[in-house]
């Protein structure tokens, strides 16, 4: 676990990197419930090889949250479909994408395990909430159908009895006259409402991971309160380990434990969410930071944005893929901004970022520079 | 859900009704328009003036337009009372009146040709439904491949072939070539072996004109449909892909083809012309042909309604079917 | 966004605000949406999409809109640039009522009154270059600028900072924030005076968002605009706006400059609101209790709730909350409101010492502290007198309660009624 950058693009073959204490995967049911070993998800299209996750490692443990933040293109949501293994549906005919890396989920690698066997951890072991709520239900099934159907994939019981336990999940989601809204279309509900129906149907079966898809970008404020609160509390109660997917660093902040910051399809920080918050040490980041106008600041002067726009995920730039909009570019010597890529590095305790200035530098522009007009 | 069916209903009602006026004045003004005399048709060739004449009274040919369009609009309805020549002739109550050149009552024989018309559009229907979706949905399922191209070939050469001439391959294989069946139309009262004889090859003929049509609307469709958010919460929920693409995908992409069949189902009705007449089925079609050759005007109009109220029976059955499918369409 | 925006802290005394001349005024603005039904479609009810505001903005200045989803803010928007035809009420626009002006007398505002809108990638036409899409204002008012069109449009892209040689590039070539950028350019074309952005950030990413806001801000200050920015996000608002109209229902709650609005909030939906955003802060996740959370969601606009619109979900709701809509008063200088029990401020009812029920159960999910600082006499007498709920309501508040709940007025079936026809 120390040593991160070692593990990246080193050791992909199935197998082999099992066992290896150096890697910290500790054998069968120990601490990292989900480890995702430098995964690649890449989409082969007309012009180019679109890169969407290249190379992306992290751990998450049962009753954790982490919050992968990033800008769209940024990855973060391929990362969690190729995860549910839905990285490729709805490809049809299209050339297929490509995954590599490990997934391993309490103790079973994904990527080389069985399609059927991974289809059955679909919803059971794993489920996932998605933005809008909406286009996700199926429009011509009630709310009931859908959950109750989501619970007899997985259980071998009768209609009547699937339907007490997707009343129950809706009432245990907040949503009133379960027994009555049951029998509702998802157009008939509001949007809030809706969103609850759909986290009720993911969590029908008690998932151990569950994955949230930007969960509240399409609510209001009022009703993201509700949801973001409704997530925090079922996870205390049901102990998963959440992966919470947004833009947004206000909805991290408030669920997650640790952070991982992607860009271009990297994983470019990661760490505590104090200490990305606090004491980030990637100039993109600090891009992030600066770009959010503030409720609990007095009003600042101006925002800081990040210049220029994402890059192409076909043709990301050479060296650090941020160079090009990095104000920083410059600091490391020889140009090696713009010729080698950098790995992530350890900048702290279990911190990591990939940059190609000193921690000395970072520390100093992030103290000096940075953080004042936050 | 009442509501909305009633007021279809009454849309319907009322169509009907406008429909029934203006094709009664159209049919009445073509004759004007083109110099024919219907009294004079309806009596034949060297008919004396005074036999004319007694025709134009007794079918009130010479009454003014409106209340020949209500005595019509009555007839159908409430039968109708011919008076006139000397005589009385009784036309029961879904009356559309005298036959110009058998003399015959038309309801009475346009319904002895309506179950072979009802026969060939449903039975092709069935079956472009079968092969048009089916090799839809595959296609859809392996865009790009040789199969999805090969199927979207023929289908384009289903969709541009007219059926005269398919219909004649078809007949010079089958029935001149090979010999496996006659052709020639039995009622289904005589023989059902010969009946289904008489009938399999109009109905491959003409499934493959529209299997064509229904395979490219079934791709688009179910293209559009597996894009959808709400397939890919159906995999996520662990659903097996036949299930995925079978009951959620299958569901969303039948809506539009229900609709194209509503149409296609109520306008076959009135007649599949092309293909009764290709293959000598005693058919609505072939009636309203020869009526047109011989310009026997009330039995165009005859038939020209049961088009009509066909579709629109068609289409008030889809707009039902299509609620029941589609929860959301029950509030409109 | 305006200069003397440092100026402004604390509360701001009524010489402040009245600084700059009136430019738009608005008067009692309503917009009702027919809703046809049954079967002869007869129009059964409207969508109350706005319902009767009134408020002015002042040239120089930026004014915010902020409001959950089905406030009507974006239908404002497209009232007071006429847009749309409003079913009651006046526009003023430099002293002219503009409300039922026909094209022809619209004409001439087009130029001082532009828009700006959420979707970069719907509103510009995909077949036009970016050069044409720019220069369409002049063609369409037939002006030519100074020096021709292809140099004004190149001078205009340029000051939002895109490159004048793409002048004959496609909208497809740019990026989601350049588009905002070229929707930005057309806006100023005609040098307008007015410039009404409906969430002219929400589809942008992070970083590019902080770009275009940091864009407005400079181009008011060169070119002197006014602004009314329209957004759900209220850091962006604050961030940007002056003044600030905080709208619940087709109605304006609370209308006050930005530091007294965020300071010292008067209206409860503008605490809950503000308390409901998430800060990027991971420190206070346990510092959760300061958060007001409301139930339910907003009712909907067909069948507002009677009274204060927002009585349903509040939890200083009284029986005069239910009855009488509070007028929009301006209770400190600068700082509009219309509520009978405010926050950080006397309560205007205090004669009503009875909470609703549906305020009772609300105020569950409010903080202590938010609850500690009520200077409401209802929920003052319903902190000393004890937990027991059923025992200060007056004798004849039972009927009350009960014709309220079947009205679809109390929490739980106004919850669920108004879930039901809610729709975005």
């Amino acid at each position: 676990m120390t040593d991160i950058s070692k593990n990246a693009g080193s050791t992909n073959a199935p197998g082999t990197a099992v066992g290896e204490p150096v890697l910290g995967r500790p054998a069968g049911g120990g601490e990292a419930f989900l480890d995702v070993r430098d995964l690649k998800v890449h989409f082969p299209t007309d012009d180019g090889l679109v890169k969407s996750v290249d190379g992306l490692s992290f751990q998450l443990e049962r009753g954790k949250t982490l919050g992968i933040v990033g800008e769209s293109g940024s990855g973060k949501s391929v990362t969690s479909l190729g995860i549910m293994g839905l990285h490729t549906a709805g490809q049809y005919g299209k050339r297929k994408a490509r995954i590599s890396g490990e997934i391993w989920l309490n103790g079973t690698e994904l990527l080389s395990a069985d399609p059927d066997h991974v289809r059955k951890l679909r919803g059971r072991d794993m489920a996932m909430i998605f933005q809008d709520p909406l286009s996700a239900l199926h429009p011509y099934y009630t709310i009931g159908q859908q959950i109750v159907e989501a619970y007899r994939i997985h259980h071998d019981v009768d209609k009547k009895t699937a339907k007490r336990r997707a009343v129950e999940m809706l009432d245990r989601v907040g949503i009133p006259q379960p027994d009555k809204r049951v029998d509702s279309y998802p157009h008939e509900f509001s949007g809030g409402m809706r969103q609850r129906a759909m986290i009720a149907m993911s969590l029908v079966n008690n998932p151990e991971l569950l994955i949230a898809d930007e969960p509240t970008t399409a609510l209001d404020v009022t009703v993201q309160a509700q949801i973001l609160d409704l997530i925090r509390d079922l996870q205390k109660e049901f102990g998963s380990a959440v992966i919470v997917i947004t833009h947004d660093l206000g909805v991290v902040a408030e669920l997650a434990d640790d952070i991982l910051v992607m860009y271009g399809g990297r994983c470019v920080e990661r760490g505590p969410a104090e200490k990305v918050f606090y004491e980030p040490r990637h100039p993109y980041t600090w891009g992030l930071l600066g770009s959010m106008p503030r409720l609990d600041r007095e009003q600042q002067e101006r925002l800081v944005p990040v210049k220029g726009s994402p890059p192409s995920l076909i043709n990301l730039p050479s060296g650090c893929a941020f160079n090009p909009r990095c104000p920083y570019a410059d600091i490391p010597k020889d140009d090696v901004t713009r010729t080698v890529r950098p790995e992530l590095t350890e900048v702290g305790s279990r911190h990591w970022a990939a940059c190609h200035m000193s921690q000395e530098q970072r520390e100093r522009i992030w103290t000096e520079e940075i953080a004042p007009k936050l | 859900m009442l509501a909305y069916l009633i007021r279809r209903l009454i849309a319907a009602a009322v169509m009907l009704v406008v429909i029934i006026v203006v094709v009664f004045g159209i049919f009445f003004l073509i004759p004007k328009w083109a110099g024919i005399d219907p009294a004079a048709n309806f009596v034949g060739k060297q008919a004396d003036p005074a036999a004319i004449e007694a025709v134009r009274q007794k079918l009130g040919l010479a009454e003014p337009i409106h209340s020949q369009v209500w005595e019509f609009f009555k007839g159908i309805f409430a039968g109708r009372t011919y008076v006139g020549g000397g005589d009385v002739t009784n036309c029961a109550a879904p009356c559309f009146g005298y036959s110009f050149r058998t003399e015959q009552e038309i309801f009475p024989v346009l319904m002895d040709r309506f179950p072979v018309t009802l026969a060939l559009a449903l039975g092709a229907a069935l079956l472009w439904l079968l092969l048009g979706v089916s090799a839809g949905v595959l296609s859809a399922l392996k865009r790009g491949s040789i199969w999805d191209r090969g199927a979207m070939v023929i289908a384009l050469g289903g969709v541009s072939l007219p059926i005269y001439f398919t219909g004649m391959v078809a007949a010079a294989i089958f029935i001149y070539g090979l010999g496996w069946i006659d052709g020639q139309f039995v009622p289904l009262e005589e023989s059902f072996t010969g009946w289904l004889g008489g009938l399999i090859l109009p109905w491959i003929t003409l499934a493959f004109l529209y299997a064509a049509m229904y395979a490219r609307i079934t791709r688009a469709t179910m293209l559009e449909v597996l894009g959808e958010d709400y397939i890919r919460t159906a995999r996520a929920k662990g659903l097996a892909e036949k299930t995925v693409i079978g009951k959620h995908a299958m569901r969303s992409a039948m809506t539009p083809v229900l609709t194209m069949l509503g149409m296609d189902i109520g306008a076959l009705i009135g007649g599949a012309i092309l293909t009764e007449t290709t293959f000598n089925l005693p058919g609505l079609g072939q009636a309203v042909l020869q009526a047109i050759r011989t310009q026997d005007l009330p039995v165009i109009l005859g038939v020209v309604l049961i088009t009509s109220i066909a579709v629109i029976v068609a289409n008030l059955v889809v707009d039902v079917l299509y609620s029941a499918i589609d929860p959301r369409v029950r509030l409109a | 966004m305006s200069e003397n925006r440092e100026n402004r802290t604390g509360p701001v005394g009524s010489g402040e605000t009245a600084d700059g001349e009136i430019l738009l005024k608005v008067t009692g603005l309503q917009k009702h949406f027919p809703i046809r039904s049954g079967l002869l479609k007869r129009q059964t009810g409207a969508v109350r999409a706005v319902d009767g505001l009134d408020f002015e903005v002042r040239r120089g200045e930026t004014l915010g809109v902020v409001g959950e989803s089905g406030c009507g803010k974006s239908t404002m928007g497209r009232l007071i640039t006429r847009l749309l035809e409003p079913t009651g009420g006046t526009v003023e626009f430099e002293g002219k009522d503009i409300t039922h002006l026909g094209v022809g007398g619209m004409r001439p505002l087009r130029r001082d009154v532009q828009m700006i809108f959420q979707d970069p990638y719907s509103s510009l036409n995909p077949r036009h270059t970016i050069g044409t899409i720019v220069g369409a204002p002049f063609k369409l008012q037939g002006v030519t600028p100074e020096g021709g069109v292809k140099k004004e449009v190149q001078r205009l892209l340029e000051v939002v900072g895109l490159n004048p040689e793409h002048y004959n590039r496609y909208p497809h070539e740019f990026s989601g924030g350049q588009r905002q950028r070229i929707g930005i350019a057309r806006a100023l074309a005609l040098k307008p005076k007015l410039v009404v952005a409906d969430e002219p950030v929400s589809a942008l990413d992070v970083s590019i968002q902080a770009q275009v806001v940091n864009l407005l801000d400079d181009l008011q200050q060169e070119l002197g605009l006014t602004y009314v920015i329209i957004a759900h996000d209220l850091s962006v608002v604050r961030h940007v706006s002056d003044r600030i109209a905080v709208m619940y229902l087709g109605k304006i709650v609370e209308l006050a400059d930005r530091n007294s609005l965020y300071r010292s909030p008067m209206h409860p939906y503008t605490k809950a609101l503000m308390s409901a955003v998430p800060i990027p802060d991971p420190s206070r996740k346990s510092a959760k209790s300061e958060r007001i959370l409301l139930q339910g969601d907003v009712p909907s606009p067909i069948a507002p709730p009677s009274g204060c619109r927002f009585h349903t979900r509040c939890w200083k709701a009284t029986e005069v909350c239910r009855t009488t809509e509070p007028p929009l008063l301006e209770l400190r200088p600068g700082q509009r409101v219309a509520c009978h029990h405010p926050e950080n401020f006397e309560d205007q009812a205090p004669q009503d010492t009875v909470l609703l029920s549906g305020a009772k159960e609300a105020a569950e999910l409010v903080p202590d502290a938010v609850l500690e600082e009520s200077t409401s006499a209802a929920v003052v007498a319903e902190r000393e007198s004890g937990t027991e709920p059923g025992q200060d309501e007056g004798p004849d508040a039972d009927p009350d309660e009960g014709s309220e709940g079947s009205a679809g007025g109390s929490e739980g079936s106004g919850e669920g009624s108004g879930e039901a026809v809610t729709k975005e």
